[in-house]
């Protein structure tokens, strides 16, 4: 167990104020709006919110856990997200020994080669290793039909749900000279300033929001909102420099990166949901859909932030 | 859960913590939803009939009810599978307290019609698999025995509910014995009943058309 980091607590409260807000904002709007709960998109927000609460305390759990609690937390989240990626591929029969090694085999050494920091291996297992020995245990049962794809798709999931998703909990094997004892802080930044700027866009898109900037693949997504959403997570992302190894020059940089990666994220991961006919990747968070659709934007920043960090900072 | 009168008080308890593990497992596994369309959960005696591609399809469905409802739910399962080991009993009988019915025509006591009325009477719902046995073929359903029909004849009052399990096949394809993880949903539709005068044939095809109906439509996916 490590000692907890002033800045953390900081932070914590933080977050929690911004929920108490959230919460109150929420719980005005139904009296007003919505009293028999008959108004979807309130119902739909104050939902949201109440998952928002889960997912910080979860959050605030493991980051009190160390490293120990960050491993296993985002070992969940990757288990839940491939099984909601899967569950949507061509992955047949013959798939199944390469489901069962990907799901009992690969994920859980991902997240031990990060708990035991070999940073040597968790870089190249799943593109290097993986990459060639799933095709070949799909290939063992001579099932031809659609080989192709399902290879291709199976080793799509592992890249997003478990190498990518792996890189957050990865921040913390990261030796940044002068920042030792706070790397939980990396991924607190991380993830406030992603899943804020997904928040700010949504409300920026609903208060001035007019022209949509991806009709086809996401059509709640608005220039105005996109611009809104972007630009204020950076200065929020600067104004947190005090809790990184950076300057607030850089973390405002860092942040803009972070919030373009995770907007393009949730359009990638859009376009696999319109492309299989399906509106969210599941239903077990309620309001916000599936793992995926609350990692989506997470999962896409979360390598590059790390190997930014890595090069510049370590 | 477990009703069974000669069950011992150490029996019972061991069998609501099998039935606590088993369905944490389930859900571990396949995030199962339940969905009702055109219909809702009901104190009322129903037999719910389903698709049946797995050893695991009643649990799915067991799952997905409301508590209340679950412990009056009794799935109909053929004693050949669920008498021949130790465990397999303990799981079949004590935890999920199954209307247990030979399949075996020649071998057979008792009718099966008889023992599932007789289930019915005591106040259960029944899970029955109309199909018979797990379809194992690429064909998304197989044809309906007469049982189903039987049944509603017998029972006129009580609601026949259409119960679509998608993916279950999936998680564990045949010959397989580990589950892969994969979400699943439970549909159920709007309840049936015998027309006055209906045949046999048509009845089975309107029960069975009217499953299929519940399946998820979805590019990709199960094949």
């Amino acid at each position: 167990m490590m000692r907890i980091h002033p800045d953390l607590i900081h932070l914590l409260y933080g977050i929690a104020a911004v929920l108490v807000f959230a919460s109150l904002v929420g719980y005005a709007l139904q009296r007003r709006y919505s009293p028999d709960g008959a108004n979807l998109a309130i119902e739909n927000l104050n939902d949201r919110i109440r998952a928002w609460w889960v997912m910080a305390v979860l959050l605030a759990i493991a980051f009190i856990g160390g490293k120990t609690g960050v491993v296993l937390l985002f070992g969940f989240c990757s288990f839940a997200a491939l099984r909601e990626f899967m569950t949507l591929t061509h992955a047949r029969r013959a798939d199944h020994w390469s489901l069962v090694a990907s799901f009992f085999i690969v994920l859980p050494y991902q997240y031990y080669l990060i708990w035991i920091d070999w940073y040597g291996l968790y870089a190249i297992f799943i593109p290097v290793y993986v990459f060639l020995l799933l095709p070949i245990l799909s290939a063992l049962r001579g099932e031809t039909e659609d080989y192709l794809v399902r290879i291709a798709e199976m080793q799509w999931a592992l890249m997003i749900t478990v190498f990518c998703a792996s890189h957050v909990a990865a921040l913390l094997n990261l030796h940044i000279p002068g920042y030792d004892g706070r790397n939980v802080l990396l991924i607190a930044f991380l993830i406030v300033v992603v899943q804020l700027s997904d928040v700010l866009q949504y409300v920026w898109g609903k208060l001035i929001g007019r022209r949509k900037i991806a009709p086809r693949l996401s059509p709640s997504k608005t220039v105005e909102g996109f611009a809104g959403g972007v630009l204020s997570a950076t200065l929020v992302g600067a104004g947190l420099w005090w809790m990184t190894p950076f300057t607030v020059f850089q973390a405002g940089l860092l942040a803009l990166v972070i919030a373009l990666l995770g907007f393009c994220g949730g359009l990638v991961m859009s376009a696999i949901k319109r492309d299989r006919g399906v509106k969210d990747w599941g239903h077990t968070i309620a309001g916000h859909g599936g793992f995926i659709d609350r990692l989506d934007s997470v999962v896409f920043s979360a390598p590059i932030f790390f190997h930014l960090v890595r090069f510049w900072w370590t | 859960m477990s009703d069974h009168s000669a069950s011992s008080l150490p029996k019972s308890a061991l069998a609501s913590s099998f039935a606590v593990v088993i369905t944490l497992f389930a859900r571990f596994v396949t995030a199962v939803r339940g969905i009702w369309v055109g219909n809702e959960p009901s104190r009322k005696r129903r037999i719910y009939f389903a698709n049946h591609a797995s050893h695991g399809d009643f649990i799915l469905i067991w799952i997905v009810l409301p508590p209340r409802l679950r412990r009056k739910t009794r799935p109909v399962a053929g004693a050949d599978y669920w008498m021949k080991s130790p465990l397999r009993r303990f799981i079949g009988r004590d935890v999920f307290n199954a209307v247990l019915i030979d399949r075996d025509r020649e071998a057979r006591t008792r009718d099966p019609i008889e023992v599932m009325q007789e289930a019915i009477a005591g106040g259960a719902s029944l899970i029955l698999f109309p199909e018979g046995t797990r379809n194992m073929t690429d064909e998304p359903l197989l044809p309906f025995r007469a049982g189903l029909y039987k049944l509603a004849l017998a029972r006129p009052d009580v609601e026949l509910v259409p119960v679509w399990i998608e993916n279950l096949n999936r998680v564990m394809p045949k010959g397989e014995f580990i589950p892969v993880p994969l979400m699943c949903t439970v549909s159920f539709g709007p309840s049936l009943k015998v027309a006055h005068g209906e045949a046999a044939e048509p009845f089975l095809a309107r029960a069975r058309d009217a499953l299929l109906a519940l399946r998820p439509a979805r590019n990709g996916g199960a094949a």
